[in-house]
């Protein structure tokens, strides 16, 4: 089993250089069952951190401690620089506008048009109409869903309801982008549709995020392909060689509530912990 | 025995905390009224659903009420001779008691259940998460609205009961019991105080803010999926109409003391 790495830097308040999320002996638990067992960690901006584990492992709990909608039993966490664990409901709102959400199914408003949901964000904030116009179709673009501007989510497919929750928490920039099982249930090539979503915005826009999935697929595509533009604007994909190692993923993995392992794809695949190899190999 | 204690002390802190939970929530709806946005229209949007949506049974509820009211009310009043006062008799119970209560059942059966069902579908399917995540509390977007609206419209619905109640009452009395319909209207106008009305007013405003209130909680706490949805539902329009009938009886003591000249 790897060592878990619990020193942790000193975090300066919202320092262009700090990491742009940082978990310091996080514990939680609801009545006796313990969810999280203080676990640390540390994502660096720009850097995106698959996380994998067994269902009820806690993988989707560190999401909504992320967001503030859990609070923590014990430890701190640092968004940006700034411990959201002392936070009152009015600074939570302020610090969620850096953070871009992606939920299991894309949750969707179901009373809301695409539009609407995709410039949800904006309306609320009250900003002209033409620049929500002009932000919701930029958004929608990024994603391959121009068409699908005015229906409901009803009539969405599973895929484009993912990718319309991905265009949804894009709008504004967000610097950190979470993603909770975005592929779970969905056919391979959408699955990969979204992966290389996630590419996009990590290797294109900087954006710092945190993957949450137990798809093994997406492991592959998210550490070892990177995006880059040809001279004509066009994104293309190409995979990690001689010429180039990706630096920017890291892999955590989660076994009832403590962090088994946290290192690079390449160090997950040399392990000999019993458990882990299960779970990457499948047997 | 010791048991027993152990469950009696369960129930109570469930209680507790079921209070302190709702009491949070109107908090954070009060604050919702402080703060911009303050969703107008989603306002208006829910006035229409709730109001104009239940004027149908509502006013159905109240026009068969009347009309019962005077069929057992009128031979009761024959035998004393006391059929001039069958207006004033319709009019009393509708307006202070019936009018309010039943309507305030109907709405809690009709949109009580509606919206601890909306409200709890998009908990379980984690549009409240979303909200949230997307920086707008659901207090403020989703239940003040609601509960404003209710507040707003059920008083004009229990209006509009009582006016059908006295219609349907009106009715029965003449082509039923032949009674003067002139008799049956001059019964009314001095059979009804403006304590009366005041009193058939100020029910329905704290009847609407409790089914608002409980039915946005028992939605917003919905846990376990589609079930939950359906055990929410349901103990919101329980509660709702337990606390209507409870509420009832204090509001009547209240409001006669407050109108200490008249019987409440």
């Amino acid at each position: 089993m790897f060592d878990i790495e619990t020193q942790v830097e000193p975090v300066s308040e919202a320092s262009p250089f700090g990491p742009a999320i940082e978990f310091r002996d996080v514990e939680l638990a609801f009545d006796d069952r313990v969810i999280l067992d203080k676990i640390s960690f540390t994502i660096r901006r720009g850097e995106t951190k698959i996380v994998l584990g067994g269902s009820g492992s806690g993988k989707s709990t560190i999401i909504k401690l992320v967001l503030g909608l859990l609070r923590p039993d014990a430890g701190t966490i640092f968004i940006d620089g700034e411990d959201i664990t002392q936070c009152d409901e009015q600074e939570l709102t302020e610090i969620r506008k850096k953070i871009g959400m992606v939920f299991q199914e894309g949750a969707l408003f179901d009373s809301l048009s695409v539009y609407d949901n995709v410039a949800y964000r904006l309306a609320e904030e009250g900003i002209d109409e033409d620049e929500i116009e002009h932000e919701v179709i930029r958004m929608l673009r990024f994603v391959d869903l121009e068409d699908a501007i005015d229906k409901m989510p009803i009539e969405l497919s599973g895929g484009m309801r993912r990718r319309v929750g991905i265009a949804r928490a894009l709008v504004g920039s967000p610097p950190i982008v979470l993603f909770d099982e975005p592929t779970a249930g969905l056919d391979p090539p959408t699955a990969r549709t979204i992966c290389e979503l996630a590419i996009k915005l990590r290797d294109l826009e900087g954006v710092s995020s945190i993957f949450v999935t137990h798809e093994m697929n997406n492991l592959k595509y998210l550490s070892s392909e990177y995006a880059i533009v040809d001279g004509e604007g066009r994104v293309h994909f190409e995979e990690e060689g001689d010429k180039l190692c990706l630096i920017n993923t890291k892999v955590m993995m989660i076994k009832q509530g403590a962090i088994i392992f946290d290192g690079t794809d390449e160090e997950l695949q040399l392990t000999s912990d019993p458990y882990i190899h299960r779970f990457i190999k499948g047997r | 025995m010791a048991l027993g204690i152990s469950s009696l002390m369960n129930l109570i802190s469930r209680f507790l905390v079921e209070l302190q939970d709702i009491t949070l929530l109107f908090w954070r709806m009060l604050r919702g009224l402080r703060k911009q946005p303050r969703y107008f229209d989603e306002m208006v949007r829910q006035m229409d659903l709730i109001g104009v949506g239940s004027l149908a049974i509502v006013s159905l509820t109240g026009f068969f009420t009347g009309c019962v009211l005077i069929l057992q009310a009128y031979p009761t009043l024959e035998y004393y001779g006391a059929q001039s006062s069958a207006g004033q008799s319709v009019a009393i119970t509708l307006i202070r008691e019936l009018g309010p209560v039943l309507c305030a059942l109907m709405v809690a059966g009709r949109v009580g259940s509606a919206i601890s069902a909306e409200l709890g579908s998009m908990v379980v399917s984690q549009q409240i998460d979303a909200m949230r995540a997307l920086g707008t509390s659901p207090a403020r977007k989703l239940v003040t609205p609601r509960v404003v609206a209710l507040v707003v419209t059920l008083p004009l619905l229990t209006v509009a009961a009582d006016i059908f109640g006295l219609i349907g009452g009106g009715i029965i009395a003449r082509y039923l019991y032949a009674l003067d319909a002139n008799s049956y209207i001059t019964s009314l106008r001095t059979g009804i105080t403006i304590q009366d009305i005041l009193g058939g007013i100020v029910k329905p405003i704290v009847f609407g803010f409790l089914i608002g209130l409980i039915s946005c909680h028992k939605g917003l706490t919905t846990q376990g999926g589609t079930v939950g949805v359906g055990k929410s539902t349901t103990d919101a329009v329980v509660l709702s109409s337990i606390t209507i009938i409870i509420a009832d009886f204090f509001l009547s003591k209240v409001l006669q003391g407050f109108f200490s000249s008249t019987l409440f």
